[in-house]
């Protein structure tokens, strides 16, 4: 049955594994120190390259750690999820975590224009800021859905703040679950579409969409766009007053530096959103209504490392049908449509347009038994998809 | 009974069946800018869930 649980293994096994990851959430703790613990590296040894650990680490060794450690099979019980959801210790690591990324950042900086370096060696550190600022934004998700705590919510903007992408809560919550899955929305890709072209799509789309919506609100409470009760307005203040001190105290060098950790950021979750639904489509009703968002309208990956480091944002089926639902409480299902890896090695791939459509077109046309009316495709390419894939067996 | 509790007392709630959020129209929902005493008629038809976002005014169930 479509979206049925997945709870076949033994329930004393599960619950104890269930129980576990408690403490191995704090590997996202971790995770933002990985570029300093480099860092340190390169000073005592001289050696600049290791500058790009982080980005090694990326997509290579967590790859192979997801090859290596598998899926994930344990899912919460009813029982347990009633246990787990309300408990603020989950929250309490991401507060944790939200210090973490500024700490990283900051240390990056501070790292970068204290020593010297090759630009080479710079552009490495960069970029490993970079993942990690993507990183962030993936914490910034999980808490900006939270919208009835407010002190959860001011946390997503301010690490959502270290790469300036605090629009991201309003865009997603309001416009990308709302459309998700539909050629209307800017944040779901189309089979056929390149990575490169969708966020030519994505990124001016999604920022237009959380403006528009956050003048709308504003326009209802009888304020203007431009106060400070935006809340778009407000994470980029953060933002700005922090990379303006940063290049007061450390220099010129933080204008490349920032500019690339915050655009780095920012292409991961472009790739979060392009591997997340691509070609996926929810059918329109007979009322002009889309069909409600079901767990077969994303693309969901069980993979046990990736999910520990990413606040199990892979379980990305349960995610978009219970948008409210905390990480902790997160389930696997059956007979969705899957990833054949886990995040890190999906982004690495889709940088690749050949090698991503080879590997996913024919899954979509799976997925939509051969039935391209069923498809989100790139109207530019309707005609060749159409002559290529569509054969549906059924009438 | 004064005006304003008669008025209360036909205030209405209306729950999302996704997430379980209630609209209570004495409450309204004054962060998305629709301040108490809203009614539910008076809100747009594309009105979204103030909570997950994903279920509109028609998809919201009539607490009796």
């Amino acid at each position: 049955m479509p979206g049925s649980d997945n709870s076949h293994s033994p329930a004393f096994k599960t619950s104890a594994w269930i129980s576990s990851k408690r403490y191995w959430y704090w590997l996202s703790v971790l995770l933002p120190t990985i570029p300093l613990i480099s860092a340190a590296l390169a000073i005592r040894t001289g050696t600049g390259s290791w500058l790009w650990f982080t980005v090694f680490f990326m997509y290579a060794i967590l790859p192979a750690a997801d090859y290596i450690f598998g899926i994930d099979e344990a899912n919460p019980d009813d029982e347990l999820i009633e246990k787990l959801k309300d408990d603020r210790y989950y929250v309490h690591i991401m507060y944790v975590v939200t210090v973490m990324h500024w700490v990283s950042l900051v240390g990056m900086a501070y790292v970068v224009s204290h020593y010297e370096w090759s630009w080479f060696s710079i552009l490495g550190a960069a970029l490993s800021a970079g993942i990690i600022n993507g990183v962030g934004l993936v914490v910034g998700h999980e808490m900006g859905h939270k919208v009835r705590d407010k002190s959860q919510v001011a946390c997503a903007k301010i690490v959502m703040a270290c790469s300036g992408y605090g629009h991201f809560s309003i865009e997603h919550n309001k416009g990308h679950h709302r459309h998700v899955a539909t050629p209307e929305d800017p944040a779901s890709s189309r089979l056929g579409e390149s990575i490169y072209k969708f966020s030519k799509r994505e990124m001016p789309g999604a920022f237009r969409r959380a403006w528009s919506l956050e003048t709308e609100r504003l326009q209802r409470l009888g304020k203007s766009e431009w106060s400070l009760d935006n809340e778009i307005i407000q994470p980029a203040l953060l933002t700005i007053s922090a990379y303006v001190l940063m290049l007061a105290l450390f220099g010129p060098v933080m204008i490349p530096f920032l500019l690339i950790a915050a655009g780095f950021g920012w292409w991961q979750l472009t790739c979060a959103n392009y591997v997340e639904h691509y070609g996926l489509l929810r059918l329109k009703r007979e009322n002009g209504r889309y069909e409600r968002c079901a767990p077969q309208h994303s693309w969901n990956s069980n993979h046990k490392v990736s999910n520990l480091l990413l606040l199990q944002l892979q379980r990305h089926s349960d995610h978009h049908a219970h948008p409210t639902s905390p990480y902790q409480v997160l389930r696997d299902y059956a007979d969705v449509p899957g990833l054949p890896s886990g995040y890190p090695w999906m982004f690495f791939v889709a940088m690749f347009p050949w090698a991503w459509f080879s590997l996913m077109d024919p899954k979509v046309v799976a997925w939509a038994e051969a039935d391209m009316n069923r498809v989100n495709l790139d109207p530019d390419l309707r005609d060749e998809l159409f002559s290529r894939y569509h054969n549906p067996q059924t009438v | 009974m004064s005006t304003k509790q008669a008025e209360n007392t036909v205030m209405k709630q209306y729950r999302c069946p996704d997430c379980g959020y209630i609209y209570a129209e004495s409450a309204g929902a004054e962060h998305e800018g629709y301040r108490a005493g809203t009614l539910w008629k008076e809100l747009p038809e594309d009105f979204p869930c103030p909570d997950c976002f994903i279920t509109e005014k028609p998809d919201f169930v009539l607490l009796e």
